[in-house]
């Protein structure tokens, strides 16, 4: 059994100014090396746990451990080492003049010698596919560029655990698919866990795990597809249903024989393909 | 209100070293009452196309008509304020313009600076909010104490207030959630209907185009690389993904499949329906239960 990287054991949070809870006695475990999915609409909690997990915020009730230790005052800087973030917005994460000097910023807050500087700010370059752009300036990158930068800024630093809090809601669809693919391939070499923060549900499909968040509690956890089988319920929570759940109900409706069950696209070609190769 | 761009030329900086064509050889038509989406990469134009829009940009070539009004290169032209007044723009991140103490104050600002009385411009600060789906206990309200999706609604308003002939919707769901976005979508579609609009969305969403234009105008590199109803846009899929450009996901589903099958469905399904219907025709070999 996988270890959990990350815990949080009953933790509440509520704003100053705000009457109701942005979080409810949420419990659950992240571990080590998965890419977990956490899904809910605006409002549902999902960004104020981004900032509890990497301490911007602290629980007013309950407590979050991140590699065994527990995360307050005093352990927040230790803990900030192992967990990077990516935003939003990619224009608002862009420090340096150049892509280089921005990779280099984080390393420089750190103390890190110039040697090993350079050869970290090369390294996480090449992981995100940037090398080739070391001094461009960053009007002249794309959205998507800018976020790939952003991940490297993180890699460069080497964390335990990545957080995406909506970093592709910005990106055109190309832009997109680039992030997603780097993320992809950090995974593949098992080298983070990432946690990313999403009402994107194809791009939450692509998770191992999910956690669905309602009014500030977890509603749902499990892997896509039970998630995904819970159709109109999704909708009801502010959510999505994914392309291939909602082709499959209609091809119910025409009177298709498909599996009880939910189905990827691909999945679903190889149904239709099937019973029409059986006629 | 009619709008067309014909044979549109823009440089940005002309006459300077850092002079840059922007977009070139652009005729597009958009008669009134039309939901027209502009598609097209980041850095395709798009945006430049919709500055011509009301005028906020004059072309280095070619002509722009905003129902009587003609804007042409190379002359001085006057008294545009009529002409923004009649095309709203509802710029990407619209709330982070607003400004005003109040929710109505905000609303009134625009119709007021265009010469509205007060008290006109309050009674359509009223009308405003209730088409955005807003309650008028928020009028006294700070803006900026509302939520993000309230405010997006009320910048959205403040637009509507003016009380405009034409909308352009430049990506106006970018950051919201699906129920947000749907949300937004369908209230433009039916003030779309309801006040007669002309509507020109510009969008990176194929879902949105296919779903509520009459007509795509798809932009590469400055100029139309393509321009037709959402049928014949998407009647070459292929020709469309080599650009580089998404299709409607039911589209790429049927593509998947034929493959799959190795042959043609026939026409190409814009709607999950109507694509369910032909795959359960094919399944049971014409003979339906």
């Amino acid at each position: 059994m996988k270890q959990p990287i990350v815990s949080l054991k009953e933790v509440s949070f509520q704003y100053d100014e705000q009457d109701r809870m942005a979080l409810k006695s949420v419990s659950f475990d992240i571990y080590e090396g998965e890419w977990l999915a956490i899904v809910g609409h605006n409002g549902s909690g999902k960004s104020t746990m981004a900032k509890l997990l990497n301490g911007l915020q602290f629980p007013q009730q309950g407590e979050i451990v991140v590699s065994g230790t527990k995360l307050n005052e005093e352990t927040i800087w230790e803990i900030r080492r192992k967990i990077g973030m990516v935003f939003q917005n990619p224009d608002n994460q862009f420090v340096g003049t150049t892509v280089q000097d921005d990779v280099a910023f984080g390393l420089e807050n750190m103390g890190i010698p110039r040697e090993e500087m350079v050869e970290r700010v090369k390294d996480a370059l090449k992981k995100v596919k940037m090398e080739a752009f070391l001094d461009q300036e960053p009007h002249h990158l794309s959205g998507g560029q800018k976020q790939r930068v952003a991940i490297a800024g993180v890699l460069a630093l080497r964390p335990a655990i990545i957080i995406l809090d909506e970093a592709t809601s910005m990106l055109d669809p190309r832009g997109r698919e680039e992030v997603l693919e780097t993320v992809r391939a950090l995974q593949d070499e098992k080298l983070l866990t990432v946690i990313s923060i999403t009402h994107d549900l194809e791009e939450a499909a692509k998770a191992d795990r999910m956690i669905v968040m309602n009014k500030g509690e977890v509603y749902r956890q499990g892997i896509p597809a039970e998630i995904f089988s819970m159709e109109e319920e999704l909708i009801q929570l502010g959510l999505d249903i994914p392309f291939s759940v909602k082709m499959g109900q209609a091809l119910r409706l025409q009177g298709v024989n498909l599996p009880n069950r939910y189905l990827s696209e691909e999945e679903l070609v190889t149904e239709i393909w099937t019973s029409h190769s059986k006629r | 209100m009619d709008i067309s761009l014909e044979k549109v030329e823009y440089r940005y900086q002309a006459g300077t070293p850092f002079e840059r064509l922007a977009i070139s050889d652009v005729s597009i038509n958009i008669p009134s009452g039309t939901y027209l989406a502009l598609i097209g990469h980041t850095g395709s134009g798009k945006s430049t196309v919709l500055q011509h829009l009301n005028a906020l940009l004059q072309p280095t070539e070619g002509m722009v008509k905003i129902g009587e009004y003609e804007i042409k290169a190379h002359q001085k032209n006057k008294n545009l304020k009529p002409v923004r007044k009649r095309v709203g723009i509802v710029f990407q991140f619209p709330e982070h313009q607003l400004f005003e103490e109040t929710v109505e104050k905000d609303i009134m600002f625009g119709p007021m600076n265009f010469g509205v009385s007060e008290s006109e411009a309050r009674e359509r600060a009223r009308i405003a909010l209730n088409q955005v789906g807003l309650g008028k206990e928020i009028l006294e309200k700070s803006p900026f104490d509302l939520s993000g999706g309230q405010m997006r609604r009320v910048a959205i308003a403040g637009v509507l207030a003016m009380d405009p002939d034409v909308i352009v919707l430049d990506e106006p769901t970018a950051g919201l959630d699906p129920r947000g976005r749907k949300e937004i979508m369908d209230m433009f579609y039916s003030l779309h209907k309801q006040r007669q609009l002309s509507t020109i969305l510009v969008t990176h969403s194929m879902e949105d185009a296919a779903r509520y234009a009459d007509q795509i105008v798809i932009m590469q590199q400055g100029r139309v690389a393509k321009q037709g109803t959402p049928e014949e846009i998407f009647s070459s899929p292929e020709e469309l993904m080599q650009m580089g450009l998404d299709v409607p996901e039911v589209v790429r589903f049927q593509l998947s499949l034929e493959k799959k099958i190795g042959r043609k469905l026939g026409k190409i399904c814009l709607s999950i329906d109507e694509l369910a219907a032909v795959v359960a025709d094919m399944v049971s070999g014409g003979v339906r239960p």
